[in-house]
């Protein structure tokens, strides 16, 4: 089978790259004691290079959902402005001051998924309005999103002391350098794995949503409810991921087109090669923007916004020869 | 509902009126369709023939009235259950997803599956013999955007026959195609019907062909129904003026014992 042996060369490619990850330029810091050099590999190296593993798969899985629910190859949880609505949720939630944890995940996750969700119900309402959406409605509706919460954002900032408008600019470069501990680990892959295992749960509604919501529920899908299941796991994961790492673009963008190319749009075959390749994507990204400068470590939000802008271009372009 | 699900209709409408956003869409509409039954649903542009295939699939909410499949009430079906009585093409749509030809009709095996679940042997023969009977399987693995309309058009009715349904319900399958792919479906319509009994309900601007593929006709005017009868009773300039609001010139068919329209030649010759 063609496809399931490029789903496992992209296992081998994940594998391969997160455990090389970790070692890069570990080499550098050997003048010092060998036990720095665990510690340095063993709480910071390996946490963030699985933080990476597990975020580059849920913003990539997230975009391959919103694009085959809204029909759309530009559709992100970035351009629909779904990542700045989490990001406006933890603003809210930092700025507050508050502490909680709600059953074992902190607060900033759950305002983050609270602003995912309510950004996803505008864009979706938005494009609903319109009979039959188009690109263009989608796109200026998740411009406006996120232009809207972007201001929210900087008024927060405005209003916040010194340090809190540092730490939130710094936090919406997006990145996993801020030191990512097993602790943001532990409250971060439940929700992602949690949102996945519902998506993939719905491949085949995936799939007869993709072409069309009459077709589908003509088929038997039950579509409204799909949708609103898939819009939960898609803000439930995006909320996790943007709590923590703060808002990394265009992994939800290039992964799906990516493996839709490879595998093709079959979701049976494209939510595995698309989860593996956004893993492989992000951890490499990662390297590189710890590598690049070193010892200076870049924000990998920088990274993957320089390959994916071009790429958005790109697409945008040529998507003529795509699904219009 | 207390009539045995045997004799009762494949279809029945009763009283469905729709009103959207402030328009009315239809009013009071009412007719029954017999199982192996083929309907033809025709009227002027706007009539409501579209809306009227929708309400019936459940695809468009807010009708009053009753619609009764097999006997029972079409809100008590649930989706998937609903899916093995009725299948429907619609209009050909431009925008689709890259998915191949196969993987498409694959699909109309939907309300068989489970999830984490493929579509199983007989699923997959049922398949195969709907891209057969639609000449789609020589193009099994083009990709659906690389497709021409005509082809595209049977795909979707392949799709639609792999999920079979009782009912099949089609909105205007031949407008877009020309005469030798209008032949291939009017063959394909005909041939499932005498093999499976199946139950065809179809939105058309043909009245020729509705005439002579039917077995009877339905047409609807602003919503309401204004005609229902057997083809040759539609087939009479007075009935047709009285729909379409324009004249027609009908000639006797050389085979089939009934009139037929033909175009209008132009009154004065050339200049």
């Amino acid at each position: 089978m063609n496809k399931a042996m490029v789903v496992l060369l992209l296992l081998a490619l994940a594998l391969s790259v997160a455990a090389a990850a970790p070692f890069v330029p570990l080499g550098t810091l050997r003048e010092s004691s060998d036990e720095t050099a665990a510690k340095i590999f063993w709480n910071m190296r390996v946490p963030r290079v699985l933080m990476a593993i597990v975020a580059g798969a849920g913003l990539a899985v997230s975009g391959m959902a919103l694009q085959a629910v809204f029909r759309n190859p530009l559709a992100t949880p970035f351009t629909l402005g779904v990542a700045s609505g989490a990001s406006l949720g933890a603003c809210v939630y930092i700025h507050l001051g508050l502490a909680l944890r709600p059953l074992w995940i902190p607060g900033e996750s759950w305002s983050a998924f609270a602003g995912a969700v309510l950004s996803i119900v505008l864009v979706y309402g938005l494009t609903r309005t319109r009979r039959g959406f188009s690109t263009a409605t989608l796109l200026l509706a998740g411009v406006a999103i996120n232009f809207f919460f972007s201001s929210l954002i900087l008024l927060m900032q405005y209003l916040s002391d010194f340090t809190d408008t540092y730490r939130i600019l710094r936090w919406m470069m997006g990145g996993l350098e801020r030191g990512v501990a097993y602790r943001d680990l532990v409250t971060v892959l439940p929700l992602v794995a949690g949102g996945t295992a519902i998506v993939v749960y719905l491949t085949h509604e995936l799939n007869l949503i993709a072409t069309g919501d009459e077709l589908a529920a003509s088929r038997g899908v039950e579509v409204n409810r799909a949708k609103g299941v898939l819009f939960f796991a898609v803000s439930l994961v995006v909320g996790a991921i943007v709590a923590v790492c703060g808002p990394i673009g265009f992994v939800g963008l290039m992964a799906p087109h990516i493996c839709r190319l490879l595998v093709g749009p079959d979701h049976r075959y494209l939510t595995p090669a698309t989860l593996l390749f956004g893993a492989a994507f992000l951890t490499a990204c990662d390297t590189l923007a710890r590598t690049v400068m070193f010892p200076v470590e870049l924000p990998v939000g920088i990274i993957t916004s320089l390959l994916g802008g071009p790429f958005f271009l790109w697409l945008l372009l040529r998507r003529s020869a795509a699904w219009e | 509902m207390t009539r045995p699900s045997q004799d009762s209709p494949a279809l029945d409408v009763s009283g469905v009126s729709l009103r959207l956003e402030g328009k009315e869409i239809l009013r009071d509409v009412s007719f029954a369709v017999g199982r192996g039954e083929y309907l033809s649903i025709v009227g002027p542009n706007g009539a409501g023939k579209t809306s009227l295939l929708r309400c019936i699939d459940r695809l468009l909410a807010g009708a009053t009235g009753r619609i009764e499949v097999f006997g029972r009430p079409l809100e008590s079906y649930r989706r998937k259950e609903l899916a093995k009585r009725l299948s429907y093409v619609p209009q050909a749509d431009g925008r689709v997803f890259p998915f191949t030809v196969r993987q498409f009709v694959l699909m109309g095996r939907y309300p068989y599956l489970s999830p984490f679940t493929s579509v199983d042997r007989d699923g997959r023969q049922a398949v195969d013999e709907a891209m057969e009977l639609t000449g789609t399987g020589q193009f099994a693995g083009r990709r659906l955007d690389t497709l021409s309309g005509g082809e595209r058009q049977r795909v979707y009715i392949a799709a639609a026959l792999a999920q079979a349904a009782e009912i099949l319900l089609l909105d205007e399958p031949t407008t877009f195609l020309d005469y030798r792919h209008q032949a291939e479906i009017r063959d394909v319509l005909a041939r499932v019907k005498r093999a499976s009994g199946l139950t065809i309900v179809c939105v058309t601007h043909d009245l020729n062909r509705a005439a002579l593929d039917s077995d009877r006709i339905v047409a609807l005017c602003s919503g309401r129904v204004v005609f229902s009868g057997p083809p040759h009773q539609i087939m009479r300039t007075d009935a047709l003026e009285r729909i379409y609001q324009t004249q027609f010139l009908l000639v006797a068919h050389p085979h089939a014992r009934l009139p037929v329209i033909v175009p209008e030649a132009p009154r004065e010759g050339p200049p």
